[in-house]
């Protein structure tokens, strides 16, 4: 029987009096694709954290290929694997790129794992080119557009080749041409061996980039499936802020308000 | 605008001026570091090595002469590395001048020797071994001055913190600075940011009380930021890998250009160093 690369039951997580996670219960498969839908402060971001090793759930257990993830675990020789398998790709690129450069950063997590340093040289060289920032190599991220700064911060975590990855709205604050640069990577990914964990509340991306969708409510999933099956739910998405229901007009001048997306030809 | 105008809205104006200007400076900086220039085109750590003497021994030499000779390499150096003398006078030459002529001005009057001028209405005599002492500690400042400053403009900053390596300042020390680096603009845009809202929604004037209460608050606020920043971060470098130990890479090669420079200040410094004692 397949052990999933993911295992969460029952798990809890507050920031001091706000529950983010409520007994939140789901399973991960290799080489998934799964999207985390949901509101801003549906407890998205803090269950890639869990999932991350970032922190700690005080009700329910996570597990990573069937072995626990707690913060005992979690210390020398098992971080450094567990590192290099699961990268997180944070929602603020400005966290993420600490770095005075482009080169520092992306070299950051093989120095952290003691790569030698040729292999760190040639490798980061390599990566910058696949994802055609090259050309700022030198440039520190305080002169990086938006765009760039996922870019690079995208690099600096693929360097390591990770099994897992988990992303926080990687579309977020995107132009048009960044985003779709972003969602043709997250296209790329599918049909390899690596699972895929997209966390965002823009459904325009979900159907290209997820074969499962979650959709999160004050730190719960209360519904599960294939894009298509969510997405066409109107009562649901409303329900969880997904879509809106604006007043607005279509071409014969009458103003009324329903429930919609602006993506789908309305 | 007047200065009425000035003063009606203080702390915000100023704060944005300074903001901006600490903004367009870094940049500046950065951009003359790219320049293609002598300097520029040197590796670091070579530069450290071959400046570096030619501070300790400008600040040390005896001859005034020879400071005068190492000051005129180092004006030579920075037109070749395109670094215009403008700059250097602004960011200088005429501080450095100021601030030493004042620490050296008692010197003129209070050093015994030959007198050479008296100041009228005061009678204060000026000796001619108290302006050789005074000339001396400005020579040896802005010579100095002049070469730290060319080491610091014409190497990007990370660049040059990982250089000094080679003098075995701490790894540890080279990522806080980095960081820091790093993160000065973003706060200083936050900052900016904070301000420029402030001042958008600001009618009439601010009296004294309510600029500092402004000043206060907005530190508090950076402040908090700055925490939620750090702790962000802190986690972004857990999740690759940081356990608490720092490393750092660095792709610089040396050729022969490199040599040759550096052999050229070795043996100035060489020179100074037997002429200036």
């Amino acid at each position: 029987m397949t052990v999933p690369i993911f295992e969460v039951r029952d798990v809890t997580y507050r920031y001091h009096e706000v529950t983010a996670l409520d007994g939140l219960n789901l399973t991960i498969m290799r080489g998934e694709r799964v999207a985390l839908l949901g509101a801003n402060g549906s407890g998205k971001s803090t269950l890639l954290r869990v999932l991350d090793g970032l922190c700690f759930p005080e009700k329910g257990n996570v597990a990573f290929q069937g072995e626990p993830l707690t913060q005992n675990r979690l210390g020398g020789e098992v971080e450094f694997d567990f590192r290099r398998r699961v990268a997180l790709v944070f929602q603020n690129p400005d966290v993420q790129l600490f770095n005075p450069t482009v080169f520092d950063e992306v070299a950051f997590g093989p120095l952290q794992l003691q790569w030698p340093k040729e292999q760190i040289r040639d490798r980061v060289n390599e990566i910058l080119q696949q994802m055609e920032i090259a050309h700022l190599k030198e440039r520190s991220p305080h002169h990086l557009s938006m765009g760039e700064k996922k870019r690079v911060a995208l690099a600096s975590v693929l360097i390591l080749d990770p099994e897992v990855l988990l992303l926080d709205e990687p579309t977020a604050a995107l132009d048009p041409k960044s985003e779709s640069q972003m969602i043709d990577f997250l296209v790329g990914c599918s049909g390899g061996q690596k699972t895929v964990v997209t966390a965002t509340h823009d459904l325009d991306l979900v159907e290209d980039i997820a074969d499962t969708c979650h959709v999160f409510q004050r730190g719960r999933i209360v519904a599960a499936g294939a894009p298509s099956e969510i997405l066409n739910d109107q009562a649901l998405l409303l329900g969880t802020n997904l879509i809106h229901a604006h007043r607005h007009s279509h071409a014969d001048g009458e103003f009324h308000s329903h429930p919609h997306r602006h993506d789908r030809g309305h | 605008m007047t200065r009425a105008r000035k003063n009606s809205q203080g702390v915000v104006e100023r704060s944005l001026a300074s903001f901006v200007s600490a903004l367009e400076h870094t940049f500046y900086a950065e951009e003359l570091a790219k320049k293609n220039g002598v300097l520029q085109k040197l590796d670091p750590r070579v530069k450290i090595a071959a400046i570096l003497p030619l501070i300790v021994i400008a600040a040390l030499a005896r001859r005034l002469w020879v400071i005068a000779v190492l000051f005129a390499i180092a004006v030579g150096v920075a037109m070749l590395s395109n670094v215009p003398l403008g700059t250097m006078a602004k960011r200088v030459w005429l501080g450095v001048f100021t601030f030493t002529g004042l620490i050296s001005l008692p010197a003129l009057f209070l050093t015994p020797g030959q007198a050479i001028y008296t100041l009228p209405l005061l009678g204060w005599i000026v000796t001619a071994q108290g302006l050789r002492a005074a000339t001396y500690l400005i020579m040896r400042a802005e010579t100095a001055a002049t070469f730290s400053v060319l080491l610091v403009l014409c190497s990007p900053w990370s660049n040059l913190l990982k250089a000094f390596r080679v003098l075995r300042l701490p790894i540890v020390l080279v990522v806080m600075l980095g960081m820091t680096y790093r993160y000065i603009f973003l706060l200083l845009r936050n900052a900016h940011d904070m301000f420029t809202s402030r001042k958008s929604r600001m009618v009439g004037r601010l009296d004294g009380r309510e600029q500092r209460r402004a000043a206060t608050a907005s530190a508090g606020v950076l402040i908090s930021k700055t925490l939620q920043l750090s702790g962000d971060v802190y986690s972004a470098m857990r999740s690759r890998g940081f356990q608490g130990e720092v490393y750092v890479l660095d792709e610089f090669r040396t050729g022969w250009f490199d040599w040759v420079m550096l052999a050229a200040c070795v043996t100035l410094a060489t020179l100074a160093f037997w002429f200036g004692r």
